[in-house]
């Protein structure tokens, strides 16, 4: 029987939408070899959390009440405790930014080998075939692990489990050794702001790496003049300053939902796909064919952006 | 106060590339200082010019032909570079967290570093794991994602970690620890013409795993690489072909349609 533990997120009193994705990851492994599966809720207004993450194939919901928000060593704690009780085959966590932050010492400290960034899951019971991506998503590779393990799943890649559950849900008395916490969080800080909400906008032309120095973004700014959209753009040009962070669209950006998606020289990293995937329509631009970016785009042009963006410029002019 | 960063030399893909079993085929393969690595180089050096490093060590797990990747990193400031490789090391076709987080602690042990600094993932198999790995490890605090840390270090790093949606945290962590640096957290230098003829002169010590006291088996992946694979695109994608002003023509008409564009 392949038990599995699976550790919801939150911040600032909500749920992130993995913590329902984490049941769908969790329940299809448990159910290849017809084991349990357990939640756990750590920190915040966990009996509220409880009650919203009892859905549809949750056996157990394991409650830990100590603080308000995430600390890394209260998670580590409390998940080793809990592995310890339950002694599940695997124990997932997400690989969100918090995720990362306790899962490979949840691993360490259990002397579990890890596995990050997961896309896909698969048991016998003694084995785990997990499938992740290599070399920035340009190839899919499966790993073999036998035995019990630790695997970090990636937002976004599993639907989010639906529907009312009747698990049990039982407080657990984790023992929080607080001369073992090395880090107080102080608070929270939203960044970008700014004049500009490309979250609002109807179109954006959205520029990446491809566009290489800082002096031909002028040709991204004249096009999205002419065709009275917003700039916004990946996480490169924004590290090298080029443009405000408020601009930035992905993961550790903002999410957008434009009519429409023009990623110039964008080649379509997880991060910044998960910013922009929900666009009604996608078009690349970019001259590499197999760009990640192109797995989800509705209209390809695979050419130089310096030939095809002042051509379409001039359209417009 | 004494910085340790690990440096990574990544394998990058040509565009166009074939796979040869569970590996892509060397001829498709380049070499290149791991991007988040290069903001950790940057990090440490910068605490070093503002006197509040003394000294900053870089680690590197990688054969002899990964030098020039060290090279750089001593060119933009370290002080001295420690690779570890070893015969055991050179059939594995994929070194895990476990064996990382065992060659990684033992370079840090005898070190004694207050503060290591990693890239926050590596470009070709990030796992993004072996920072938070190695600190847990050695009874080291530790912070992943760090996009801003105060210079003024004195018993603890105040940082801000780059949380999802645009939204950073604001963390005191206790030293000695070991840092995941995102990339952004500051501008990477280029090397200059003197920092290369000067790193040809600084010290690279060579290890091997008897040498750290590193047992081979403790190196022994648990994880065994059984495919690998180009991924099947998901989208019915609409590729336009032509000259630049043909396809330039066709999203133009596109936009119309969709009255997006005047």
């Amino acid at each position: 029987m392949t038990d599995v533990l699976a550790v919801t997120d939150h911040r600032r009193g909500e749920l992130r939408d993995v913590s329902y994705e984490i049941i769908t990851a969790g329940r299809q492994l448990a159910d290849e070899t017809g084991g349990d599966l357990h939640l756990a809720v750590v920190s915040g207004t966990v009996d509220d959390f409880a009650e919203k993450v009892n859905r549809e194939g949750v056996d157990a919901i394991h409650t830990v009440d100590y603080g308000e928000e995430f600390n890394h060593d209260v998670y580590t704690q409390a998940i080793t405790q809990l592995y310890d009780d339950l002694a599940p085959q695997y124990v997932l966590a997400p690989n969100s930014v918090n995720g990362l932050d306790y899962a490979p010492a949840v691993a360490t400290e259990l002397d579990l080998p890890i596995v990050t960034d997961t896309i896909g899951l698969e048991t016998d019971g003694d084995t785990l075939i997990a499938t992740r991506e290599m070399y920035g998503g340009k190839v899919e590779t499966t790993n073999e692990l036998e035995g019990p393990a630790v695997a970090t799943i990636r937002s976004a890649e599993w639907p989010q489990a639906e529907g009312t559950g009747d698990a049990s849900i039982e407080t657990f008395d984790a023992t929080i050794d607080e001369d073992a916490i090395g880090s107080t969080v102080n608070g929270f800080e939203e960044v970008g702001g700014g004049d500009v909400d490309i979250s609002e906008a109807d179109v954006l032309v959205s520029v990446g790496r491809g566009i290489e120095e800082e002096d031909n973004l002028p040709l991204i700014e004249e096009l999205a003049d002419a065709l009275g959209a917003t700039v916004s753009s990946s996480r490169p040009i924004v590290d090298n300053g080029w443009l405000p962070k408020n601009r930035q669209v992905g993961q550790s950006g903002k999410v957008v939902t434009p009519d429409v998606y023009i990623a110039i020289g964008i080649s379509g990293a997880v991060q910044h796909v998960a910013g922009m995937k929900g666009s009604d329509t996608i078009v690349a631009i970019n001259t590499d064919p197999n760009a990640p970016i192109m797995d989800i785009a509705d209209y390809a042009i695979v050419d130089d952006l310096f030939d095809v963006v002042p051509a379409l410029t001039e359209e417009f002019q | 106060m004494k910085i340790l960063v690990t440096v990574k030399e990544v394998a990058t893909v040509e565009d166009e590339f074939e796979i040869e079993g569970t590996a892509i085929a060397e001829q498709y393969l380049g070499a290149d200082l791991n991007e988040w690595d290069d903001y950790a180089i940057e990090e440490a050096v910068q605490l070093q010019e503002e006197g509040v490093a003394d000294e900053v060590v870089t680690v590197t797990i990688g054969p002899e032909e990964c030098e020039q990747t060290i090279r750089q990193a001593l060119a933009k400031g370290a002080d001295r570079a420690v690779r570890v490789w070893d015969d055991s090391l050179e059939d594995v076709d994929l070194l895990d967290v476990g064996a990382k987080t065992e060659i990684l602690s033992a370079v840090v042990e005898e070190e004694d570093p207050d503060l290591v600094l990693t890239g926050v993932q590596s470009g070709d198999d990030s796992w993004g794991a072996t920072g938070v790995s190695v600190a847990e490890n050695l009874g080291y605090q530790w912070g992943a994602v760090v996009n801003h840390l105060e210079h003024d270090l004195e018993d603890a790093a105040s940082v801000r970690r780059e949380l999802e949606g645009g939204v950073e945290e604001l963390t005191e962590i206790e030293l000695p620890a070991v840092l995941t640096i995102q990339t952004g957290i500051n501008e990477p230098r280029y090397a200059s013409l003197r920092g290369i003829r000067q790193a040809q002169r600084k010290e690279l010590d060579v290890k091997a795993l008897a040498d750290l006291d590193v047992d081979e088996s403790a190196i022994e992946s648990e994880l065994e690489l059984s495919d690998m694979y180009e991924p099947e695109s998901e989208s019915d994608v609409t590729t336009w072909e032509g000259s630049a002003e043909e396809t330039a023509g066709e999203l133009a008409e596109l936009l119309r349609d969709k009255g997006v564009a005047p």
